[in-house]
């Protein structure tokens, strides 16, 4: 069984899925456009949650929700299911293959054989799409990668019932119905109003406030948890940042993409200004993940290096404080 | 970020020959994308994180030659994993599994119990028994 995909690799997981499979059924969207619809944009701080033994820090929303913000704002339906057994799991995805259904999988990264060993880690937010089954392979587009890949029948089993936090249990999802005209000017413009409004929220530990917050704490970090643990820490927070799926810059740049974008959409010459200003901020959280590898490259222990990443990071967050009320008035 | 300037180091990724999607500006200030084989400060990142695991890993073989620990802890360690996600791995309670890290107690635990942890790891019951400690 072999579906006609096309794969194109993104920067992404869950935004290439979504755009390769609406590409699929027709409706030609890019990657950046999947997530500024979806408002992808997010920041959070979850102290109490330890994720590879550091604070939890996720510069992206729940799993599986841009895609559904997406989907609710642009009118399309996607069907997703989730199973109690690995035997219906694998039933259901080959009858889609079957029925010529190239099928988005939520999986566990861990057991994917095809990523690079250091990269396996148990981190079940991870979005791929089978296309295709062959005797003993599954044909994969995981967008991430530049060409597509396979995995044996065992091992895509194991990736869909990953366990811990965010198990996938076996959920697969696909679009069944796409209408035949989408109204991208207002999904644009829920889709920035939703991010600015999550952005600026009163909370201390999300958006721009978080981003302020754990600029505080890092300055405490080596005095209360020592240098081994603070550096720790901090590499965490700029692997969250940097690694692949982000784009670079906490998907600032993604996102500053989708700016463009919409400003020739909307024919929003201010969209198009603000674009420019988040490439600026994306190239500050660059600076500000250089600057922290430097800490953690030579182990020092001078407070000196963490007072300086807490004020770039300072810095950051009042620039896109201001970015986001301007963001917000640029399109109201 | 410049088309330009999208960092072409070497790292991880590279020694696969895998390259990573990144969006960045051309000279005439419109969005496109680039292909980069790695930055530094991640890899420096990503190899800081790989030697605190080693490290965590030579931990528990010590803790287990010195009877303060079961093998349990280093297999833990080497597949990556922490007590919450160990225990949903074996389906058990997080202060169990945090039990079976007591020498004393793993001494004591049934077969089918051990096939769990086994299966979890990815190895054999008699592998997880018979722990060489060098």
């Amino acid at each position: 069984m072999n579906t006609d995909f096309t794969h194109h690799q993104s920067a992404h997981c869950e935004n290439g899925v979504a755009s390769n499979l609406l590409r699929h059924n027709g409706l030609n969207i890019s990657e950046p456009m999947v997530f500024g619809i979806g408002s992808g944009l997010f920041f959070i701080y979850l102290p109490f949650i330890k994720v590879n033994h550091a604070p939890a820090i996720s510069y992206r929303p729940m799993p599986g929700l841009i895609f559904n913000r997406l989907a609710k704002r642009l009118g399309l339906k996607i069907k997703r299911q989730k199973f109690a057994s690995e035997s219906s799991a694998a039933a259901v995805l080959d009858e889609n293959l079957r029925n010529n259904i190239p099928t988005g999988l939520q999986v566990g990264v861990y057991n994917l054989t095809y990523f690079p060993d250091e990269y396996r880690f148990h981190f079940n937010a991870h979005n791929l799409v089978v296309y295709g089954k062959t005797e003993t392979d599954y044909l994969i587009s995981d967008p991430v990668m530049q060409n597509v890949t396979t995995l044996t029948h065992a091992e895509l089993n194991k990736v869909r019932f990953a366990k811990g936090a965010f198990a996938p249990r076996g959920q697969m999802y696909y679009p069944i119905q796409i209408p035949a005209h989408v109204d991208l000017k207002s999904a644009i413009i829920k889709g920035i109003k939703a991010t600015c409004n999550v952005m600026l929220a009163p909370v201390f530990i999300v958006g721009v406030k978080g981003i302020k917050y754990v600029a505080g704490q890092i300055k405490k970090w080596p005095k209360k948890y020592g240098t081994k643990k603070a550096n720790h820490y901090l590499a965490q927070m700029v692997r969250m940042q940097e690694e692949i799926g982000t784009g670079g810059g906490g998907f600032r740049f993604i996102y500053a993409a989708f700016l463009q974008e919409a400003s020739v959409i909307l024919n929003n010459e201010k969209l198009k200004e603000l674009s420019a200003e988040m490439t600026v901020i994306g190239d500050l959280w660059r600076d500000f993940a250089v600057e922290a590898s430097r800490i953690y490259k030579n182990r020092s222990t001078q407070n000196d290096a963490y007072n300086k990443v807490s004020d770039q990071l300072l810095h950051i967050a009042e620039l896109e404080g201001a970015f986001f009320k301007k963001l917000k008035n640029a399109i109201s | 970020m410049r088309k330009n300037e999208v960092p072409q180091d070497e790292s991880n990724l590279s020694k696969s020959n895998v390259k990573e999607l990144c969006y960045a500006v051309d000279e005439n200030g419109n969005y496109t994308t680039e292909l980069s084989s790695g930055w530094e400060p991640k890899a420096i990142a990503l190899s800081n994180s790989m030697d605190d695991i080693n490290e965590r890993i030579e931990l528990a073989k010590q803790q287990i030659k010195e009877g303060k620990s079961s093998p349990i802890v280093y297999y833990m360690e080497r597949s990556r994993m922490d007590l919450g996600i160990l225990s949903s791995y074996v389906g058990m309670w997080q202060w169990r599994v945090k039990r079976h890290f007591k020498p004393s107690v793993f001494r004591n635990l049934s077969e089918r119990i051990l096939e769990k942890y086994a299966s979890a790891f990815e190895i054999s019951v008699a592998e997880l028994k018979n722990f060489k400690t060098d």
